[in-house]
């Protein structure tokens, strides 16, 4: 009875009012928004920061002796701060902002792989991650004549961790892997993976596009040597992103992108660079992106992420549940540990037309492939709708997804 | 309810559960595939041309009702059709698609009449005109994959 006990005290009400967004009429419908793993909605004390960021605090940052600098630069480094104690990372040194998880998962295997994958070498990734998790290295191991090992999946869409364990060998000097699949909801078993990877004497890189919004993230339990998310997974702006790297390894990799910011003295015969994490932050970086970010990790620390996990776990029972009743419906991922997030098909029913019909309900779901092709072709489906939910979503928009699947069924068959 | 009615008007719903010429052509003269990567339907039009006539045309592939239903009733309005006059029905089928402003001939748009709700739904109309894309580019002369994208 835990989870009701939760649930109880968990007053979604509240936490809906929150959110601005959430309060409009799609076509002449209540919205209902469950596409939380593409992006999720912001609350209002996010916004609210941006505003204030622009008609208050505005200027560029680490280079001006006037006020309003003093007052960005302030501003973005305790945003870096938050970060750091979001993830329990040891030192702000380790928190490199980024536009997001794509761009921190490229950074490591341009300037991490380009220094060090030599040719023979092996990267080693998962059947369940996101095109931003297999493509860089795709791209790395094509330039260094490297290869690219798949650890796979079982047909409930869990990583076999012991073919994972074999595929571990001498060669391989980096493990990509998703915290959570954005397609599926499968929560990988980080920890345990890291532990391996780390035995075999192999970098971690965690892809926490999908793991931030729903679980704790503490990267020195972890043990990984890096960990990316996005912001605007996380309740935070679009176009703000982290990478946590372990300083050591970061100090000793080449910078990512050369400009301003990230030197300590430029001569045409010689750069010398800066200090992390400015290493690794060439240009005027998104100053505003990073103070909506950190408040956005704030409003999840006031819920709770312990809170929120539950909640949305009971979310998931609720929908699997209902779902299931659905003639004809079958859900693509049924792992034992799993994120709020569901994936489906319908018998004789395109997912992209249940997107069209649900979405004149009012229910916004993502059809398609997720950025996921290989992991469709594992389930031999071209594309499944995907139903993700977020700290504000209720059992009565399950519900409502339900009755819109039913009137689904209702044209296609009717 | 009523636009979805208009969407998936019953012509459309009965060409999805049996898509006419929805095989492979043993003889075709072109094949030609269309992709829309950003939902994953994938289709392979065949062509067996006798000079400017469309002698026989099929289908093959995996799609959306939209995109299933307009490939079949395309090959069925087509066949045996010269390639002018297959190139001016794409040109009535865009702008009905589209909701381009103008008034278009009935007896001109036939069956193809049945995508008219489509252009309430502008994010669907890339499904409507995959196929239509892929036999014009075939027409054309055009070989590799085309792209509604």
């Amino acid at each position: 009875m835990s989870t009701l006990a939760v649930s109880t005290a968990y007053d979604v009400g509240r936490i809906r009012r929150d959110f601005p967004i959430l309060r409009q009429s799609v076509r002449g419908k209540r919205l209902v928004y469950l596409d939380n793993a593409a992006t999720t909605q912001k609350p209002q004390a996010v916004i609210d920061c941006l505003v204030r960021y622009y008609a208050e605090e505005n200027a560029n940052v680490h280079r001006g002796v006037h006020f309003l600098s003093e007052v960005a630069t302030a501003a973005y480094e305790a945003a870096r701060t938050t970060v750091k104690r979001f993830l329990n990372a040891r030192d702000e040194k380790e928190i490199v902002f980024t536009r997001g998880t794509t761009e921190g998962i490229n950074l490591v295997a341009s300037s991490w792989g380009r220094r060090n994958l030599r040719e023979g070498d092996e990267v080693l990734i998962t059947a369940i991650e996101h095109h931003s998790n297999i493509v860089p290295w795709q791209l790395l191991c094509d330039e260094k004549n490297a290869r690219l090992r798949v650890a796979p999946v079982n047909d409930a869409g869990e990583i076999i961790v012991d073919e994972y364990a074999r595929l571990l060998t001498p060669r391989t000097k980096i493990v990509a892997i998703s915290h959570a699949s954005n397609a599926l909801g499968t929560i990988s078993p980080v920890k345990r993976m890291t532990a391996l990877a780390r035995a075999n004497g192999s970098l971690v890189l965690i892809d926490g596009a999908q793991g931030v919004p729903h679980l704790t993230v503490d990267v020195q339990d972890l043990d990984c040597d890096f960990y990316a998310f996005s912001g605007h997974k996380v309740y935070g702006p679009t176009g703000i992103g982290v990478l946590y790297g372990r300083e050591a390894i970061l100090d000793a990799m080449p910078p990512y992108q050369g400009g301003g910011d990230m030197i300590l003295s430029v001569t045409f015969e010689k750069t010398t660079y800066n200090v992390l994490p400015y290493k690794f932050e060439a240009g005027t970086p998104d100053i505003s992106g990073a103070i909506g970010l950190a408040t956005a990790l704030d409003y999840v620390r006031s819920i709770g992420l312990d809170n929120i996990s539950a909640h949305e776990h009971d979310l998931l029972l609720y929908a699997t549940e209902k779902l299931d009743t659905v003639p004809g419906l079958r859900i693509i991922g049924r792992a034992a540990e799993k994120a709020s997030v569901i994936s489906f098909t319908l018998d004789r029913v395109h997912p992209h037309d249940i997107g069209t019909i649900l979405d004149q309900e009012g229910v916004a779901i993502r059809t398609g492939h997720h950025c996921a092709q290989p992991l469709m072709m594992r389930f031999k489906v071209p594309a499944t709708g995907r139903a993700s939910f977020g700290l504000y979503n209720t059992r009565e928009e399950a519900d409502a997804l339900v009755a819109g699947l039913h009137k689904t069924i209702e044209v296609f068959r009717g | 309810m009523t636009d979805l009615r208009e969407l998936y008007q019953q012509v459309i719903l009965d060409h999805n559960r049996n898509p006419r010429n929805f095989r492979e052509l043993p003889h075709a003269t072109k094949r030609v595939e269309g992709y829309n990567p950003l939902c994953g339907d994938h289709y392979t039009v065949f062509l067996q041309l006798d000079g400017d006539v469309i002698r026989d045309i099929s289908f093959t592939g995996n799609g959306c009702a939209i995109s299933k239903s307009s490939a079949s009733v395309m090959t069925s309005s087509v066949k045996g059709k010269r390639i002018d006059e297959a190139e001016r029905m794409f040109e009535v089928f865009h702008k009905l698609v589209t909701g381009e402003p103008g008034s278009l001939d009935a007896a001109e748009l036939g069956r193809l009449a049945a995508f008219s709700g489509v252009s309430e739904f502008p994010a669907r109309v890339k499904c409507a005109t995959l196929a239509w894309h892929t036999l014009h580019n075939a027409l054309q002369g055009e070989e590799e994959v085309v792209t509604t994208e």
